[in-house]
């Protein structure tokens, strides 16, 4: 069990002032203008060496991505973008951050855009995360006040400005190009790529956008060094992260743990553990909607890590944890996912934009049993077809839980349509 | 309410349309446009009782950051936190994605119903009090089930509660945010199992 003295985010339940007072009686600020002065190149080296991987759900390694941006800033500015639009169903972290440790993700934001040579920030937060919002500007005017950002900030030379962006209700902004446009007053699309956000971003501007956990993090991992993060957690798989437990849990509750631990002492230990009984779970979402559910007999060892849970063909994503007890019907809980995915579409591509919806269809069909057995065999290659053919990964998500109610729930299914064919015989026959 | 024949932003709004444009380079204020549809939206809320961006009201944004209106009402309609017609003076909105619904936003959808005599999603109750939407994942979801009204989340509701918290809107009081069942934000019900060493400041 990972001790309080290792955790990053202290104040994660708004026990304490969130705000500059309290934020410095808990660490943070201390001593960022020592941390500037090491440089641009060690700032990134030690970001690498601790092993950080993004926390906002694909878990690429953050000192790579900073390095990719260009060494010398040219005639176009450098921006850092953060991703606070959080939206992804099971998931809510970055709402604590933003709540009540804004000056760790201020402080981030500061170090991390130094080290890209960024003079300029936006938090791009979503739209219904009005109250948040209000407290990370209330901090981001603390620190301007304070000489901490600003210009030379920290007294470090450094001329350093943060914005606060809403955004206004769209799930696909989470990704990081349509999070471009919109902050370009445009509608959320996603870009193709390349170009990559690090050539061409912003404005045109080499551009990185980082996830606000990841962000939030930096200050304390160079504070504290990379070498004690990256002895937390599991190898390649370095840190702490904060997990969000939902469902039917006896307690649903958000927690900051090692990487690796295992998701049933996750559940036990911090969740009052499965509502009935670890026998009455049914099945996980291990981190957040888009990855494929995890059957009960996978949960009772797996270990809640990016390859650990890739290995068994589901991922860590934000670290959602949906738990779904006995009671659930499956294949109404991936409806509603359905649902939600043709929803959030923002309808560029094709397969994407009708897919989603004729996915929504098939699978409230499922629901009630109202559908051919052959069928969902028909569903699962449609979901291959969407897979992989967009610009964005929001197809990927889409298809990826049916997939996986497929692979781990085939017989329920069956059985639900063959229930329905006994119950109206007549019906279908007149049909 | 129809379309009004215009709009204008007042001082309250104007001034933060000027601090919403100064925060991107010159030349790049379109980036404004969601703050200014916010802003519209908040004026239209504060002066006519309802929270909706009038056609006039995006055509006057097209003109401040020198955009077609097509570009605004495409904007307006693509984000769903917009409302193009009027509503009721609250916005009920009840998160209906997997994790709210696994905890009963069924529940709490049909106590809206009940408690407002609205029958379905995207209506409004007769009085005009109220107007019900069903909202994607809110991302509270360890306080599920979710009943955002206006700004405010209120969490780990049960039909009972919303119940009650309709009642207290319609007599003009505005409960406190956040869990209506005591817990303290995302800690688990009982207290946190974690940071309890940290040394108050």
């Amino acid at each position: 069990m990972l001790s309080d003295q290792d955790r990053i985010f202290t104040n994660l339940y708004g026990i304490r002032d969130p705000f500059l007072a309290g934020a410095r009686a808990r660490g943070d600020w201390d001593g960022t203008a020592a941390i500037l002065a090491r440089g641009r190149e060690a700032i990134i080296e030690e970001m690498k060496a601790s092993g950080l991987r993004g926390r906002g759900g694909a878990g690429f390694p953050t000192g790579m991505k900073w390095s990719f941006m260009p060494k010398v800033v040219g005639d176009r500015p450098h921006y850092l973008v953060v991703n606070a639009d959080e939206s992804e169903p099971g998931t809510c972290k970055d709402r604590d951050i933003l709540r009540h440790d804004p000056h760790k993700l201020v402080e981030g934001c500061l170090v991390a855009s130094f080290a890209m040579g960024a003079q300029v920030c936006y938090i791009y937060v979503r739209g219904e995360y009005f109250n948040e919002a209000m407290a990370l500007q209330r901090a981001i005017d603390e620190a301007y006040a304070a000489g901490l950002i600003g210009k030379n900030a920290c007294g470090s030379g450094f001329d350093f400005d943060l914005y606060l962006h809403r955004g206004a209700g769209a799930y696909i902004c989470g990704e990081e190009t349509a999070l471009i446009e919109s902050l370009e007053g445009k509608k959320g699309m996603p870009r193709l790529k390349p170009p990559f956000p690090a050539a061409v971003g912003l404005y045109g501007c080499p551009t990185t956008v980082n996830n606000v956990e990841t962000i939030a993090v930096a200050p304390t991992i160079l504070r504290r060094g990379a070498a004690w993060f990256s002895a937390l957690g599991r190898p390649k798989n370095a840190g702490t992260k904060i997990f969000c437990i939902s469902g039917h849990v006896n307690k649903p509750c958000n927690v900051e743990e090692e990487l690796g631990i295992p998701l049933k002492e996750l559940i036990e230990t911090y969740a009052g553990g499965v509502r009935g009984g670890w026998d009455n779970l049914l099945a996980v979402i291990p981190g957040g909607s888009s990855v494929p559910l995890l059957p009960k007999a996978t949960c009772d060892t797996i270990l809640m890590d990016f390859d650990s849970l890739r290995e068994v063909k589901s991922g860590l994503g934000t670290a959602g944890v949906i738990v779904m007890d006995k009671t659930t019907d499956p294949i109404k809980a991936i409806a509603r996912l359905a649902a939600f995915y043709k929803h959030e579409s923002c309808g560029q591509c094709t397969p994407c934009r009708e897919g989603t919806g004729w996915m929504k269809r098939v699978m409230d069909r499922m629901v009630t049993g109202r559908a051919e057995i052959a069928e969902i065999d028909v569903l699962e290659r449609v979901t291959r077809q969407i897979e992989g053919h967009t610009i964005c990964a929001l197809g990927d998500a889409a298809a990826w839980p049916i997939q996986g109610l497929i692979k781990n729930f085939r017989p329920l299914m069956e059985e639900r349509i063959a229930e329905y064919k006994s119950r109206k015989p007549m019906q279908m026959a007149a049909e | 309410m129809s379309e009004p024949t215009s709009f204008t932003f007042d001082a309250e709004s104007q001034a933060l349309i000027d601090a919403a444009i100064a925060k991107y380079p010159a030349g790049k204020q379109a980036s404004a446009v969601l703050p200014l549809l916010d802003i519209a939206q908040r004026q239209m809320a504060r002066v006519a009782g309802s929270a909706w961006v009038p056609v006039v009201a995006m055509d006057e944004i097209g003109r401040v950051l020198d955009m077609p209106s097509i570009r605004v009402y495409e904007i307006a309609t693509f984000y769903f936190m917009f409302n193009t017609k009027q509503i009721g003076r609250f916005h009920l909105q009840v998160c209906g994605t997997t994790p709210c619904w696994l905890r009963g936003s069924d529940d709490v959808a049909r106590a809206c119903r009940e408690a407002t005599g609205i029958k379905g999603y995207g209506e409004s109750s007769e009085d005009g009090m109220f107007t019900l939407t069903e909202v994607e994942c809110l991302g509270a979801c360890v306080n599920a089930p979710v009943l955002q009204v206006d700004d405010d989340y209120y969490e780990d509701m049960d039909a009972e509660r919303v119940t009650t918290l309709i009642a207290a809107l319609r007599r003009g009081e505005r409960p406190t945010p956040g869990s209506t069942i005591g817990r303290q934000s995302s800690a688990p019900e009982g207290g946190p199992m974690t940071l309890n060493t940290i040394p108050a400041e």
